[in-house]
């Protein structure tokens, strides 16, 4: 009976429950089924009923079948091939966000990303269906909601990061619980004093009333090319929100923009009673955080950095004399966004294969002192496509426990890298080992497991010249030995 | 029943030239009927673990000779001699090749080639189980050939039949058990064979065989250091009792030499033939026996006038350069840290000597020191028989007596230190016993028959059963056949008895292949547990093949040959450090073993788990071992902090230590579910019969991947690393507790 629903139910899920843009769900998890355990149960597209039988319909249902079963293939979320996200969930405390914030909303689409504005506590929210997901990022522009709609909780928006989807977080000064315990799974840590801002008293934004110094004029951006562009951000960023902070020893996160030396965290209201916890640059105002599946995250202390009236507002930072008719908090966002939808600083490795030198074909095995090549290729995803990418830091590890062999590869500018080194007098199983950890780069991890043996019996030096005198002390041995007898025997 | 008789066999042969002839002829066809008999007998008692259980390789050890035999068998002998292991040791490997003793693997790679090319298709896996057997009733035949060399024929009966069915040798040689020794024991009775043969002909030929035999018996097994220094050992003992004599020095000088130079072929021993200190008595005592025949050669051309000035001259000459060649000696040995021997021939010299400062070869059962009862289960009745035949061997002594004599006291010490070297006391205790009832019945039968020629005066047939039958009727009232009869019954008894116990101990004790156990229940049902291989098969076809697999060092060997996966560490124990690195990883919390399994590239952690059914020989059980050689290369590793009090315990009262090791938690994972015990209450060990100390703990960075049906094999898989890194609020903890409660529910429920 079971084995009977199962395709009923995945029809009718397909006919009205599965939005038409997402026509790909081929696989259907039912988690716990039967009892035992996960079954993922595979089905193929329905046969055309008789009622199709009709020669446009038929040919409307082959195609229809055929797209059905390539589309897992060409629309797969977040593939290794096509690593830029298309669509992305938007969830905000009250649609007038959307317009206050078009500018970076309309950047976006402009470049091609699908966004699906939502409520934060959309009962219907869901951010996969089938086990599937639905999207392939998460923009989090709701500060303040408590809990959110439908399926939706922590743990599932963490997995969805898990499972190599992109998120962004904003939070501001009216920042949830919830909000914030998304930033702490993620590594970062926001001032836990919910009614502290970023304040900073040499560095704010010169405003026609001097306020309480907590609109800033930051500054201080990580220096990357990959994760801000290759065009300088001339214009301070203009932030107003609450400080986070980084753990020392999370090597995923990274302060793209930071507090000045003057900045520190306190609420603007009260009278400053105890040193503030958190002070000058260890105050980070944005942060990316890339985990180890590649997945990235971008996480605000503002709000308002997104919005339309920062990006268009002139900008003048206290004690500067240089004023700026924009301010830089449109080019960074959007650069920043750039990186984080993988649409920069994304690279593939592969193919990485080994021959012995004058040798077609990689040996299952090497003799130790053999001399070999060694070949890797690197590519970069310029957004729409894949570029060579052109490092001369690219180093491979002949490793056995400890590396016995690090050389740095030479490109070709083609993508492919290439080193040539004999192997090293020592037998184990060693592994070719490919470990490039670039700052605002996909790490990339590669390994190849290859044992080297010792000589063979017949492989070792034969008649060494060193040794003619013993060879001479055995033969004149036995020579004399035979003399010795046949005289001592026969000359009595 | 042939021992017996055939003892009678020899005696009788005393009647005239052309009856005696007929007789001889008659005596040596009932001889080789009887050697037949015993070769079968030898052989088919070794076949009760085939029929209890099944055809199937035993234990730890064969596995890896049952591999390197399939090895051999398929890629031939040349790849099999550079043959460059990338599955074991991981990442170091070992050169197989170079380091095991061929001769074992050899033997049976040709008996399967022999065997196929005359179209009888044998797998590789039988002829490995009926290697150790057929090779017993050769070493019958062997121990017959020595002991007919040293005492007659009828000795040499008796002393097959009794190696046939010593229990001691049965426990390394049933069906299955196809290790070295299977076919050492009897290179090393075939090679002292062939040492009393050339010592008592003086025969070239057989010289040149006995270093053939010695090569065989280098290629088979380590303990040929054994032989290297016994028969020095002996000649040594000939010269100093002033037996030097020119057939000595030909059943010596040439094995010296062909023989080391034979060793030295051996990759495994190769230089350490001429460099080791285990060969080195062998050296010193060619010296000596030359020395000794240039002194007999100079005395028999000098008047004794003359021979004694050179004497004089020559000793005092002598001992200085003896002495300044022995200070040598010393100093060069001594330069070398294990004074030029290896640990185990160190642990032989002082028992003592392993466990202070080796405990990765303390820690192996088969190096232990036995116990009384071992001796008693291992050789029984034989124990008593020894010195008997060691008086025998003195009646009169002759240079193969003295051999025997000087074999059983050298074995019976090394036996003394390693209870594995049991089985190199079986044959010699077996040999004397032989002679010591043979001797017995030759004495006690002489009277008789002394009085049955003067009475009857009648040609008898040497059937033995009617001798016996005629000695029970014959109304005889001397004394002596009083006395006779009581011997004789009290013979029977001993043979008897010898027979009862090793049939039970060759069907009952030593025929569990142990990687299938079984137990009887309470109603006599049989119930089998073959965990073992059900966990190495879900390992080999539920694991890349690539993958590595961390288990402590006893199941390496079964790992790669049963379920062909990468192991750390086995049972070939070349590598303290490596084995210590497991030992502290199992002996470690989890976070710091995960991170010493990853850096090792490992994927599954195997455990072996006794706690469900009672299993005793579990990983728990030996994993002080693990604490003491982690321990020993990683001093923070230090057993006092596992032991409450000096006692090793892992209920409540255990340490924090022992109860957040690795091992405990990999072995008492989810154990206090187990609906087993509803008797005993939740959480309760069946092997250490008491509650466990932890319950209803949780595993961070190992999930549990696969438990078997009794429990017995647990395997665990590393978890990856995580994948972000959290801040330091601790607030969140619904993503874990949600994916944690997920994992028990997908788990395997192995009563289902």
């Amino acid at each position: 009976n079971e084995q009977l629903a199962i395709p009923q139910l995945r029809q009718s899920s397909y006919r009205h429950e599965t939005p038409p843009t997402n026509p790909s769900r081929r696989c259907l998890h039912l988690g716990y089924f039967g009892g035992k355990r996960l079954h993922k149960i595979s089905w193929s597209a329905p046969k055309p009923s008789p009622l199709t039988r009709s020669a446009p319909m038929a040919k409307l249902a082959i195609f229809f079948t055929l797209t059905l079963s390539l589309l897992p293939f060409l629309s797969h979320s977040f593939s290794p091939d096509t690593p830029t996200d298309r669509r992305i969930l938007v969830l905000l405390d009250d649609f007038s966000l959307k317009s206050s914030h078009s500018i970076f909303f309309t950047s976006l689409k402009s470049r091609g990303f699908d966004l699906d504005f939502k409520l934060a506590d959309d009962p219907k929210l869901s951010l996969q269906r089938y086990g599937q997901y639905l999207y392939d990022g998460l923009i989090l522009f709701a500060p303040s909601v408590e809990r959110f709609g439908g399926a939706l909780d922590v743990a599932a928006v963490l997995d969805f990061v898990d499972s190599g989807h992109d998120l962004i977080v904003a939070a501001d000064t009216t920042a949830s619980d919830l909000i914030k315990s998304v930033a702490t799974e993620c590594g970062v840590d926001f001032d836990e004093d919910p009614s502290a801002m970023v304040i900073d008293h040499q560095g704010y934004a010169v405003s026609d009333v001097d306020g309480d110094h907590t609109l800033i004029a930051a500054d201080e951006l990580i220096r990357s090319d990959v994760i801000l562009g290759k065009t300088k951000i001339e214009a301070p960023v203009l932030f107003k929100g609450i400080a986070h902070s980084l753990n020392a020893a999370n090597t995923l996160a990274l302060k793209v923009l930071s507090g000045s030396p003057s900045a520190y965290s306190a609420n603007p209201s009260a009278k400053l009673s105890s040193p503030p916890s958190l002070t000058g640059s260890a105050i980070s105002l944005v942060s990316v955080v890339q985990a180890r599946n590649n997945a990235r995250i971008m996480i605000s202390g503002s709000l308002d950095l997104f919005s339309n009236r920062y990006m268009k507002s002139s900008v003048q930072k206290a004690g500067s004399p240089s004023k700026y008719e924009k301010s830089g908090n449109e080019q960074f966002v959007t650069e920043v966004s750039k990186w984080l939808f993988h649409e920069r600083g994304h690279l593939k490795a592969g193919n990485l294969r080994h021959l012995k030198v004058g040798e077609t074909g990689e040996p299952a095995m090497y003799r130790i002192k053999d001399d070999l090549e060694f070949y890797v290729d690197i590519f970069e995803w310029s957004g729409n496509s894949w570029e060579p990418y052109v490092a001369d830091d690219v180093q491979v590890q002949f490793y056995m426990m400890s590396p016995y062999v690090l050389k740095t590869l030479s490109t070709d500018k083609k993508g492919l890298y290439h080193t040539s080194f004999k192997v090293p007098d020592v037998y184990g199983v060693f592994q070719f080992k490919v470990e490039y950890q670039k700052l605002g780069y996909t790490s990339l991890s590669l390994s190849k497991q290859i044992p080297v043996r010792p000589f063979r019996h017949n492989e070792y030096e034969r008649f060494i010249p060193t040794a003619f005198p013993y060879y001479g002390a055995s033969f004149t041995t036995m020579a004399g030995f035979f003399i010795f007898s046949v005289v001592y025997l026969y000359n009595k | 029943m042939a021992s017996p008789e055939s003892a009678v066999n020899g005696p009788t042969m005393t009647a005239g030239a052309a009856s005696k002839s007929l007789r001889n002829a008659f005596g040596g066809v009932i001889a080789f009927i009887i050697l037949v008999l015993i070769g079968v007998l030898a052989f088919s008692i070794r076949l009760f673990s085939v029929i209890k259980y099944e055809s199937v390789i035993h234990e730890f050890d064969p596995y890896f000779n049952y591999r390197v035999t399939q090895f051999l068998s398929k890629n031939g002998i040349y790849d099999f001699w550079n043959w460059f292991d990338d599955r074991t040791w991981y990442p170091l490997g070992r050169v197989i090749g170079g380091t095991v003793y061929p001769g074992l693997t050899l033997t049976a790679g040709t008996i399967w080639k022999v065997v196929n090319s005359l179209n009888i298709p044998l797998s590789v896996e039988t002829v490995c189980v009926f290697t150790a057997p057929i090779f017993s009733a050769f070493a019958s035949w062997a121990a017959y050939l020595l002991t007919k060399e040293v005492k007659g024929p009828g000795a040499g009966l008796t002393a097959a039949a009794l190696l046939a069915m010593v229990p001691s040798y049965i426990s390394r040689s049933v069906a299955g058990s196809y290790d070295n020794e299977a076919v050492a024991i009897f290179a090393l009775v075939f090679t002292f064979y062939l040492y009393i043969k050339t010592l008592n002909t003086g025969s070239l030929f057989y010289a040149t065989l006995n270093a053939l035999a010695y090569f065989y018996m280098v290629c088979s097994w380590g303990g040929y250091t054994f032989i290297i220094n016994l028969i020095p050992m002996h000649v040594l003992l000939c010269i100093v009792t002033g037996r030097y004599s020119s057939r000595l020095y030909i059943a010596y000088a040439p094995l010296v030499v062909l023989g080391t130079l034979l060793a030295s072929l051996v990759p495994v021993v190769g230089f350490n033939a001429v460099l080791t200190s285990e060969h080195f008595a062998s050296f010193l005592v060619f010296i000596i026996i030359h020395v000794v025949a240039l002194a007999y050669y100079i005395k028999g051309i000098l008047s004794p006038k003359m021979f004694k000035v050179a004497v004089t001259l020559v000793v005092s000459v002598g001992l200085a350069v003896c002495c300044a060649v022995i200070a040598i000696l010393i100093a060069v040995v001594a330069s070398s840290p294990t004074k030029g021997w290896s640990g185990r021939s160190l642990t032989l010299l002082d028992p003592t000597y392993a466990s202070k400062y080796i405990p990765i070869i303390a820690s192996v059962s088969e190096h232990q020191p036995p116990t009384w009862p071992s001796y008693f289960m291992d050789i029984n009745v034989l124990a008593f028989l020894v010195p008997a035949g060691i008086i025998a061997c003195f009646m009169p002594l002759t240079d193969s007596s003295s051999f025997v004599i000087l074999y059983i006291v050298t074995s019976v010490y090394f036996s003394g230190v390693m209870v594995r070297l049991m089985l190199v006391l079986a044959p010699a205790a077996c040999i004397l016993s032989g002679i010591a009832l043979s001797e017995a019945f030759n004495v006690l039968t002489r009277s008789i028959k002394n009085r049955k020629k003067e009475k009857e005066n009648v040609e008898k047939k040497p059937t033995p059963s009617k001798t016996e039958k005629r000695l029970l009727v014959l109304p005889l009232e001397a004394s002596v056949i009083a006395v006779l009869l009581l011997v004789l019954l009290g013979a029977f008894y001993v043979v008897f008895s010898v027979q009862v116990h090793c049939v039970w101990a060759a069907a009952e004790a030593y025929s569990a292949p142990s990687i299938v156990l079984t137990s009887h229940s309470n109603d006599g049902g049989l119930h089998v547990f073959d965990d073992f291989r059900e966990a190495y098969s879900w390992l080999s076809h539920n694991t890349d093949v690539d993958d590595k697999v961390a288990s402590w060092w006893d199941y390496g060997y079964q790992t790669t040959a049963m379920a062909n996966r990468t192991v750390l560490v086995d049972n070939n124990t070349w590598n303290n450090t490596h084995i210590a690195t497991v030992g502290t990883a199992m002996s470690s919390p989890e976070k710091q073993a995960w991170e010493i399994f990853h850096s090792l590239d490992v994927k599954y952690v195997l455990v072996v788990f006794g706690g469900v059914v009672g299993y005793p020989s579990d990983d728990i059980n030996k994993f002080l071992w693990m604490v003491r050689i982690g321990g020993g290369v990683f001093p923070h590793i230090k057993e006092p902090d596992y032991l409450r009090d000096g006692q090793y315990r892992i209920d409540a009262q255990a340490t924090p230590t022992m109860l957040n090791c690795l091992m405990y938690k990999l072995s008492y994972f989810r154990s206090d579910f187990i609906p087993i015990h509803k008797t005993d209450g939740k959480g309760f060990d069946r092997v250490r019969r008491t509650e466990i100390g932890k319950k209803h703990f949780k595993l961070t960075h190992f999930e549990e991947v696969f438990t078997t049906h009794h429990w017995m094999v647990r395997i665990y898989k590393l978890k990856p690393q995580r994948n972000r890194i959290r801040g330091k609020t601790k607030k969140s903890k619904s993503s874990r507790s949600v994916s944690s409660k997920r994992d028990v529910r997908g788990k395997r429920n192995p009563w289902h």
